[in-house]
């Protein structure tokens, strides 16, 4: 066999890999902090077990099933079965950590969720791995409309947690919570950001991270991470942004939100990874409407369409939701 | 029933009797309902409330009891005619029956009803949840049992054969699948609308222990719950029970269009006179 020249160096294509990492380059990060915090919390809680369909280790829910085998549930690609048995599991006096994907959740087995845990204020507890776009597989892959879809269901609390650090705290958080609770899940590496704001998660509260006088962005999720970057990129060209984020979007903190919002002279930008329709954005909207509070307001976040399939930095680029591209925008409204 | 009985001497046939009539006099209150399926369904309640299942009247949720889910939500007025004979729902909420504020809503719920262990009404449903349950109660090393009703027409809905396929792999012995397979559902013959044939073969390839048997044969019924809970394999139990809709009012057996009945007013006394004719002494 003749050796193979070595092939020129050229750029590595960018990927649209079902599973991409959306920890920026250099950015720290903490591997499975939701399989971890389950694991730590579950020494204290025998009644915790960890349920998933086919995505346990694509959910971290693995780290659990490691830990306590005799407490993992396999039950198969069949999510609607997953959130049936997962409140069968709940009326049997467990607290199932049930875990897929956003979409399969929200899309596929929403009636299940519906009907036999909200409906009945079952103490189950979902964790959906690639919420809103956190994949470039296409729209098959891509949850944009999961927020929308919980917000709508009684009884369901509905968590966008940012970081891994809040990940670690929204765990136990969400079982001591009675009743469902809906919460979008990083996994893998996650990045490492609310660690250095002297930040602690409390459910139901909406928390100032960083104030400034111009621009108030109002945001969720991973979108807190790109809020506190544009907040220190804007700082350079002598604009105050403040970010407040709110990682419980149902129900929502409207009093720390009206109290924010109410400022005068700032502009408020509400920045989800999401569609802009039915998700913070417009729950925001509605708040403030509803309260007589009439800021300019501004929605940062993923359009009605069905997204593109391609690589994550690219895609948010494209969307808008990158921290340049938000910069940018945010500039313009200026 | 293991419990202290409620007129213990009162016979099967008299309970399927009175569970007849319990729906009948609900249908009644509205002028209609699924009353076809109440009747054909009513000698399966009578030997699960009655001699299968171990349960406390006045404690509907006491820890020991067997679970028996109502996958079929619009049932509910069959299994109210069940918690009625039972002691479970008090028999003057009879005349309530789909009326505002009333415990006994046409689809069955479960936060409404007292016995009623899980909203139906969208079907498919109950399997899943019963493996859940039938899972959570071997967690707690609890004996009770998971019984489950549900239709023909749900085997159209692929959440039923998850829950088949999930039981088995469980082996889930505490859990017992009753069919009802009257052959009608909202558009007409469930094996028209969808061929579910062969159905006990479907069932065993899929790992439990089936038996079909005649639902309006009490002595066979009884039978078929009996090999069910004492069977020693570790499978999920399956009972697949061929009924005959409005059995025991037999003008009501032969109508043609009978998944949701309306019934005129004269007729309710028929109906009546009629299932009092046919009782068994």
């Amino acid at each position: 066999m003749k050796p193979v020249a070595p092939a020129p160096t050229k750029t590595r294509l960018k990927t649209s890999a079902m599973i991409a990492s959306i920890a920026g380059e250099g950015q720290r990060t903490k591997p499975a902090p939701f399989g971890h915090a389950l694991v730590e919390l579950a020494r204290s809680r025998p009644d915790i077990i960890g349920m998933t369909a086919d995505l346990g280790k694509y959910t971290d829910l693995h780290i659990f099933g490691q830990a306590f085998p005799d407490r993992y549930y396999q039950m198969g690609m069949a999510e609607q079965l997953l959130m049936g048995a997962a409140a069968g599991m709940a009326h049997e006096g467990m607290v199932p950590f049930a875990t897929t994907y956003a979409v399969f959740a929200s899309r596929r087995a929403y009636d299940f969720i519906h009907q036999t845990i909200a409906e009945e204020d079952l103490n189950v507890k979902i964790a959906c791995a690639l919420p809103g776009l956190t994949s470039g597989y296409g729209p098959s892959h891509q949850a944009a409309e999961d927020l929308a879809l919980f917000r709508a269901m009684p009884n369901m609390t509905v968590i966008d947690p940012c970081d891994a650090h809040e990940i670690e705290q929204v765990v136990p958080a969400m079982a001591a919570h009675q009743g469902p609770v809906y919460m979008r899940l990083l996994r893998g590496k996650v990045p490492l950001v609310l660690d250095e704001y002297d930040y602690k998660f409390e459910l139901g509260k909406a928390k100032l991270l960083r104030d400034g006088a111009d621009v108030l962005v109002i945001s969720s999720g991973i979108m807190t991470m790109r809020a506190l970057e544009v907040a220190a990129a804007l700082e350079a060209d002598k604009v105050g942004v403040a970010v407040l984020h709110v990682p419980t979007i149902k129900p929502l903190d409207a009093e720390t939100i009206l109290r924010e919002a109410s400022r005068s002279g700032r502009m408020v930008v509400v920045a989800e990874n999401h569609t802009v329709i039915g998700g913070l954005g417009e729950a925001v909207a509605g708040l403030l409407l509803r309260s007589g509070v009439t800021p300019i307001f501004r929605q940062i976040g993923l359009p009605d369409e069905f997204l593109l399939a391609g690589a994550l930095p690219t895609l948010h680029d494209h969307y808008g939701i990158s921290t340049d591209a938000m910069s940018k925008t945010i500039k313009g409204w200026l | 029933m293991q419990t202290e009985p409620l007129g213990h001497n009162v016979s099967l046939a008299e309970r399927a009797y009175r569970i007849r009539r319990n729906a009948l006099l609900m249908g009644e209150v509205q002028g209609q309902g699924y009353i076809g399926q109440a009747l054909d369904i009513a000698d399966v309640l009578a030997t699960a409330y009655f001699h299968a299942m171990t349960y406390r009247p006045e404690d509907p949720e006491w820890e020991g009891r067997d679970r028996f889910l109502l996958s079929n939500g619009h049932y509910a007025i069959a299994l109210y005619a069940a918690l009625i004979e039972a002691g479970i729902v008090p028999e003057d909420e009879l005349e309530t029956y789909g009326s505002d504020g009333s415990r006994l809503p046409m689809s069955g719920m479960a936060a409404y009803t007292p016995g009623m262990e899980m909203s139906g009404g969208s079907l498919g449903l109950g399997l899943s949840i019963a493996v859940g349950r039938a899972l959570g109660l071997k967690r707690k090393g609890s004996s009770c049992r998971v019984f489950t009703l549900f239709s023909d027409g749900e085997l159209d809905e692929g959440s039923v054969w998850e829950a088949i396929m999930s039981a088995s792999h469980w082996k889930l012995d505490n859990l017992i699948g009753i069919v009802d397979v009257n052959n009608q559902q909202a558009d007409g013959p469930s094996t028209q609308v969808m061929a579910f044939e062969p159905l006990v073969d479907k069932l065993e390839a899929f790992g439990w222990f089936v038996q079909r048997v005649d639902g309006n044969d009490l002595d066979a019924v009884v039978a078929a719950f009996d090999a069910a809970t004492s069977h020693t394999e570790p499978k999920p139990r399956m009972i697949v029970c061929d009924t005959r809709m409005g059995c025991g009012v037999p003008f009501l057996e032969a109508r043609e269009k009978n998944h949701f009945i309306r019934v005129d007013e004269h007729e309710w006394q028929m109906a009546l006179e009629a299932l009092e004719a046919g009782r068994k002494a």
